[in-house]
């Protein structure tokens, strides 16, 4: 579906930049038409679009035909069925975990070095009230902000990861039960579970974690293993219908009443029999699940209770940052800061999003 | 000899299978000519179901057609556009499935449905089309024409819905009808009513038919020309007489020879013996619904088979149910050795498991699918025995060779990756990993072809003599309980209608349920639904005479 999104619009760019340009080309030539180009602002806009879309077309192309080639064939074949968009999403994930991992060697400098010169401006021109040490400048009280959005990658990403699959540990073992035990226990769990949906995420996420910022400061524990452990529990009740679904299709199968009248004990049916035959769709819905984790995490990070200063977060860094939006008409790199922590956390979920579409068609014959 | 109406010549289809095309039909020619029945015959994998499909121009989704022409009254199927095809396809082509069930819209009514075709066509009005019904539902002898089509799917039998089916196939009254295993789901007594009337109709009209069946008897009775296919390629074509009596490939010929599978019957147990398995008077229900099984009792012995007999809801699966422990009997105990085993599988110890063990019809569902071969063995293995290491691995090398499948082989291998036949041998390994002295056969051979059904019979057959198994056997397909059964239990509506001996059972004086249950098995002879529709009339098969029974 997002797939042939991305055609149609690209397609849609294309023609437009073709028919804006063609009487152009037809007067001035080439170096009229870059003249033009630029002066036109939607049609700079197109042609940057355009540009963009087609280099990371080309750029999963090459990661694709890379893989192909390098890689082992269990890793070869499956690649040589996916779609561009599933390299790109595969290509994205990767450069993240690059980053997340290699943030002390990445960045120039360190996540919570404060220098002298707060609010510098991006650009690194001097005469602009920009540094060319600080090439995106300075936040508010000095911090260099590229350093801070690598950073940020470590610990969003990371977290984000730990949450989600503290979340899928549980929902699974949980609806698995459910699934496998019916009766009484079936009922207490899902309802329980009934009882958490139905109170707003979000509210009920900013709820706990007031609460828990009392707790935090008395226990001295960081609220961040407290957040881990509030948005696991919320989000596993999604996990936990899933896996109560999928568990109950799976534990009618001949071959697990084989199991119980073997005597085998719970934990083997629902480890050793239930969750192979259940990878597929968990394995997608964590992909899905992550992106959420990851945006809840932003979302109360930007409202201020979420990955705690110094630690540096992109939904933070929106939040803080928001303000030079105001500069949108005189400086667009400066409007454009706060954009790249949000930017930052689209991309990364735009192509889990890719890679879980694939998953799922190729586990499910899914068609578009 | 008029044109043929169909005319198929030298047909290519392909399926896709991981990454590359993979032929299934390899240049197969038909030629059917108007008003005759030709039967398609073969395993499974052969390609009768898509050869059956071509006819009409049609591929099932992941196949195409290479090359080949399938030209039907002279035109050319596979060059119309779509409309021109949707054009012909329910009004002079029709199909027949092999689930009724699933192919009926279950929220709508049977005539609504009926008349869909017809006047979608603009060959009949709604009216003109639903009195058409009526008249078809009373030729092909439906109990209460007028009425029937006016209830749901849910609402009728699965024989009179396979027959509401056939009628809805002739609602435009079509120049041919493919039918494709159209009384494979139903039970034997069910299976002759819809035979007959599915002949009958196709007669009365001339409607020319392919009938698709992997059940030899069946397409004698109803076919003037059979066609053997053998993984896409056909073995030889000939009229049903001289096919059944002359045929000249070897491979036809042990198509034909399978039925002839008969074990010698062992003398019964001295009287005095303790039965391995003794199931005592046992009444039984799920959950607060009637009671489904009647004081049901039998023995089995050490070394013998006995086979349970009955139609779908005679109670014969429940039975293999509490003998397993997973319904715990309401009265009644079973006795293995003399000793009462306790009701729920939960309180049996491991030991009192391990005794008895069961084989499953569906070896698809019976197998995890994600877990290795020889793991699926090796866990009762470890599990009963307490072999660990290189000793569980030498017997489940043991085991695999029991089982004439080599362990090099199949070892690594996942459930997806091996055909039915071997499948169903993985499964009796999985039971005899445990050792048991009693294994439950539920209709382990039903799911399969018959080549394959025979090999897994004289797998059993061969076991039993070697480690003195008892088995009970649950199955409706007489031709297995000739095979392979010592003694026979005939159960209807949860109580034992008949007991005895096989020899006993397979020559009269019958219970007059046993009577109907093994006249209604379809013979090799192709006069054989004539002759019973002349001796027992055609008022008297079937639900029919279930009925009739039921009043006597």
């Amino acid at each position: 579906m997002i797939g042939s999104l991305l055609r149609g619009s690209l397609i849609a760019v294309v023609l437009y930049v073709v028919a804006i340009s063609l009487p152009v080309l037809s007067e001035g030539g080439l170096s009229g038409w870059w003249q033009a180009a630029n002066e036109v602002r939607l049609l700079k806009w197109a042609y940057w679009i355009a540009i963009v879309i087609a280099v990371a077309m080309a750029a999963s192309w090459v990661f694709r035909e890379l893989l192909r080639r390098t890689m082992p064939e269990f890793i070869a074949k499956p690649m040589r069925q996916a779609p561009l968009t599933a390299a790109f999403g595969i290509m994205i994930i990767l450069a993240y975990i690059v980053v997340a991992v290699g943030a002390p060697v990445i960045a120039p400098f360190g996540e919570a070095e404060i220098f002298e010169k707060i609010n510098v401006l991006p650009g690194g021109d001097a005469e602009l009230g920009g540094d060319p040490d600080h090439f995106l400048g300075t936040d508010q009280i000095g911090r260099d902000i590229t350093s801070r959005l690598i950073y940020g990658a470590r610990n969003t990403v990371g977290i984000a990861f730990l949450t989600t699959v503290l979340s899928f540990i549980l929902g699974v073992t949980l609806g698995f039960l459910a699934a496998t035990l019916g009766g009484w226990i079936d009922q207490l769990f899902s309802r329980s579970i009934d009882v958490l949906m139905a109170i707003p995420q979000l509210i009920f996420a900013l709820l706990l974690m007031t609460i828990a910022s009392e707790w935090s400061y008395r226990s001295g524990i960081s609220l961040t293993w407290f957040m881990i452990f509030i948005i696991a529990v919320l989000d596993s009740t999604r996990v936990f219908r899933l896996a109560r679904a999928v568990g109950l299709n799976i534990v009618v199968m001949d071959y697990i009443e084989a199991a119980k009248v073997r005597g085998e004990t719970l934990i083997h049916i629902v480890f050793r029999e239930i969750l192979p035959n259940a990878v597929a769709p968990l394995l997608a819905e964590f992909g899905l699940r992550f992106c959420f984790v990851f945006l809840t995490i932003a979302s109360l990070s930007f409202l201020g209770i979420g990955i705690q200063p110094p630690l540096a977060d992109w939904g933070t860094m929106v939040r803080d940052l928001s303000q030079f939006i105001n500069f949108a008409a005189y400086d667009p790199l400066t409007a454009a800061l706060p954009l790249m922590a949000a930017g930052a956390i689209a991309l990364l979920t735009v192509a889990v999003n890719f890679v879980v579409d694939w998953m799922l068609q190729n586990t499910s014959g899914l068609k578009e | 000899m008029s044109k043929p109406l169909v005319k198929i010549r030298n047909l290519h289809i392909e399926g896709r299978a991981d990454e590359e095309w993979l032929p299934i039909i390899n240049g197969v020619d038909l030629d059917l000519y108007p008003g005759r029945v030709l039967g398609l015959i073969g395993e499974s994998g052969a390609g009768k179901s898509t050869l059956g499909l071509a006819a009409m121009g049609f591929t099932r989704d992941g196949c195409r057609i290479s090359s080949g022409t399938v030209e039907f009254g002279g035109v050319n199927l596979l060059t119309l556009t779509r409309g021109q095809r949707r054009s012909l396809l329910g009004k002079r082509i029709a199909y027949v499935a092999q689930s009724a069930a699933a192919s009926f819209n279950p929220a709508h009514k049977i005539l609504s449905q009926h008349t869909e075709a017809p006047v979608y066509h603009g060959v009949m009005t709604k009216a003109e089309s639903e009195a058409d019904g009526m008249e078809l539902y009373r030729r092909l002898r439906l109990p209460d024409p007028d009425q029937i089509g006016f209830r749901y799917p849910h609402q009728v039998s699965g024989g009179q819905l396979q027959r509401a089916m056939t009628a809805m196939a002739m609602s435009c009254r079509p120049d041919l009808i493919i039918f494709d295993e159209p009384t494979t789901a139903l039970d034997v007594t069910t299976q002759i009513e819809v035979l007959a009337s599915i002949r009958d109709i196709v007669e009365q009209f001339g409607t020319a038919a392919i009938y698709i069946t992997h059940d030899l008897a069946v397409v004698a009775q109803m076919a003037d020309d059979i066609k053997v296919l053998l993984r896409g390629d056909e073995v030889e074509q000939a009229d049903t007489r001289t096919m059944l009596s002359h045929p000249t490939e070897d491979y036809t010929k042990s198509l034909w020879a399978v039925r002839s599978f008969e074990r010698t019957e062992k003398a019964p147990a001295p009287a005095d013996e303790t039965p391995v398995i003794r199931v005592d008077n046992i009444t039984a229900a799920y959950g607060k619904s009637a009671d489904v099984l009647h004081q049901v009792s039998f023995n089995i012995h050490r070394g013998r088979t006995v086979a349970v007999v009955g139609e779908s809801g005679s109670g014969k699966s429940t039975v293999a149910r509490s003998i397993m422990g997973l319904l715990p009997p309401k009265k009644g105990r079973i006795l293995s050795n003399g000793q009462a085993l306790p009701a729920s599988y939960k309180q049996r110890s491991k030991e009192q498991l391990r005794q008895v063990q069961m084989i499953y019809q569906m070896a698809d569902t019976a197998l995890n699918p994600r877990v290795r071969i020889k793991d699926i063995i090796g866990r009762p293995v470890e599990f009963y025995m307490g072999l660990k290491g290189a000793e569980k691995e030498r017997r489940v090398e043991q085991l695999l060779e029991q089982i004439e499948l080599d362990p090099a082989q199949y070892m690594q291998r996942r459930p997806p990756e091996l055909s039915g036949g071997q499948k169903q041998r993985i499964g009796i390994a999985r039971a005899l990993a445990a050792e048991p002295e009693f294994i439950i056969c539920d209709e382990v051979t039903s799911a399969l072809d018959q080549l394959v059904a025979e090999g897994i019979l004289r797998l059993l057959a061969r076991l039993q003599d070697e480690l003195g198994l008892a088995f009970m056997f649950i199955t409706h397909d007489l031709a297995t309980v000739r095979a392979i059964a010592d003694e026979v239990v005939v159960m209807k509506e949860g109580v034992v209608v008949e007991a005895g001996p096989k020899g006993e059972m397979f020559t009269p004086p019958h219970h007059p349920y046993t009577d109907l249950l093994l006249s209604s098995v379809p013979e090799m002879d192709p006069d054989w639904l004539t002759r019973v529709l002349a001796d027992r009339g055609v008022d008297n098969i079937g639900d029919a005479a279930m009925a009739r029974m039921d009043n006597r």
